[in-house]
């Protein structure tokens, strides 16, 4: 049981987190917020699971630097996207949901 | 009722996912590694033609993730624009009248400016290269932005075109170039290995900073009843 294993259990938590909030939360914005999180999860697995067998691996980093700048991007786009929904619909959630826009969790 | 019982399924499915993540996890980690990928890179750190492990594998080992991503990021920067009615930039209710804004802005954007160049620079043979550098490119254009400064390449033109596609078409040309010219796809002639590195990175740069700052420009603006909508995203 290294710190680098630490970071990669760590990580499989964040997964599970992000998990229970992307099909939970009903607002749009939280639902990116937690995907994002899942991501994190996903990142921290990728670079604290090879650290462990074998000091530093570059290239998981490099390939976690890759998906740190698509995720960047991927979460600007859902973004926009979800504020042109929202001027288009007025709505914050997606319509069949069975949660109403106004009563999600809080 | 039913929020109960789909809240407890949804728990239960979490709780497993992050179980059986855990579980492989545990696993991977108590078996011995089945090849030995760092030693490999040092052992041919030499022929990538930089000193950085990580900008080794990012431009020249795994370059073909990094032609994939900066296609990823034009696209996304392509939807993002497309979706984007944009206002006039120099439009007085975009701009935020903050004296501190200003003084940070003549201080930070010199210095972030010369950090870029410095990051870009030091990804040859430490932390650094051409994602951290376009990061903080486009941080200065957001402060930019947000400080109303015009900013005439960011509206849909030739311009914005040029810069979102600049970084993807040079990746691209020196890839089919040196396929045609009878290597492998993206494999990089040997002695111009260097240049053609920090010249594919700084394109990325430039590129990069263009993609973030224009998917965050192109945030739509309302209509008529929250004009301060550009301003605040």
């Amino acid at each position: 049981m290294t710190s680098s294993l630490l970071y990669a259990l760590a990580g499989a938590i964040l997964c599970g987190i992000g998990l229970f909030g992307l099909l939970w939360l009903s607002h749009l914005l939280r639902k990116l917020l937690a995907f994002n999180i899942m991501g994190s999860g996903v990142f921290l697995v990728m670079v604290g699971l090879p650290q462990h067998q074998g000091g530093p691996d570059p290239v998981p980093q490099a390939l976690v630097l890759t998906g740190i700048v698509v995720a960047i991007a991927a979460t600007a786009l859902a973004v926009v996207l979800i504020r042109r929904y929202f001027h288009l619909s007025g709505m914050t959630g997606l319509e069949d949901e069975p949660a109403s826009p106004e009563r999600g969790p809080e | 009722m039913i929020r109960t019982l789909r809240i407890l399924a949804i728990t239960l499915a979490c709780v497993a996912f992050t179980g059986m993540l855990a579980t492989s996890i545990w696993t991977i980690a108590g078996n011995s590694d089945p090849g030995n990928l760092p030693q490999l890179l040092s052992e041919n750190l030499d022929r990538s033609g930089v000193e950085h492990p990580v900008t080794a594998v990012l431009l020249n080992f795994r370059s073909y993730d990094t032609l994939l991503e900066i296609g990823v990021l034009v696209i996304a920067g392509i939807a993002g624009i497309s979706m984007a009615k944009t206002a006039s930039l120099e439009d007085p209710q975009l701009r935020t009248a903050d004296s501190l804004l200003y003084a940070l802005q003549r201080w930070f954007v010199p210095l972030m400016l010369v950090l870029a160049g410095y990051l870009l620079w030091a990804g040859a043979d430490r932390p650094g290269g051409a994602f951290q550098a376009g990061a903080v490119l486009a941080a200065t254009g957001v402060l930019l932005r947000l400080g109303g400064v015009p900013m005439e390449f960011l509206r849909p033109g030739l311009l914005l075109r040029l810069g979102l596609a600049l970084g993807f078409t040079v990746f691209l040309l020196v890839a089919v170039a040196s396929a045609i010219a009878g290597d492998a796809f993206l494999a990089y002639p040997p002695g111009m290995t260097k240049t053609l590195i920090v010249v594919i990175e700084s394109v990325l740069t430039l590129s990069i900073a263009m993609v973030l700052l224009a998917l965050f420009v192109s945030a739509p603006v309302n209509d008529a009843e929250d004009p301060e909508e550009g301003s605040s995203s």
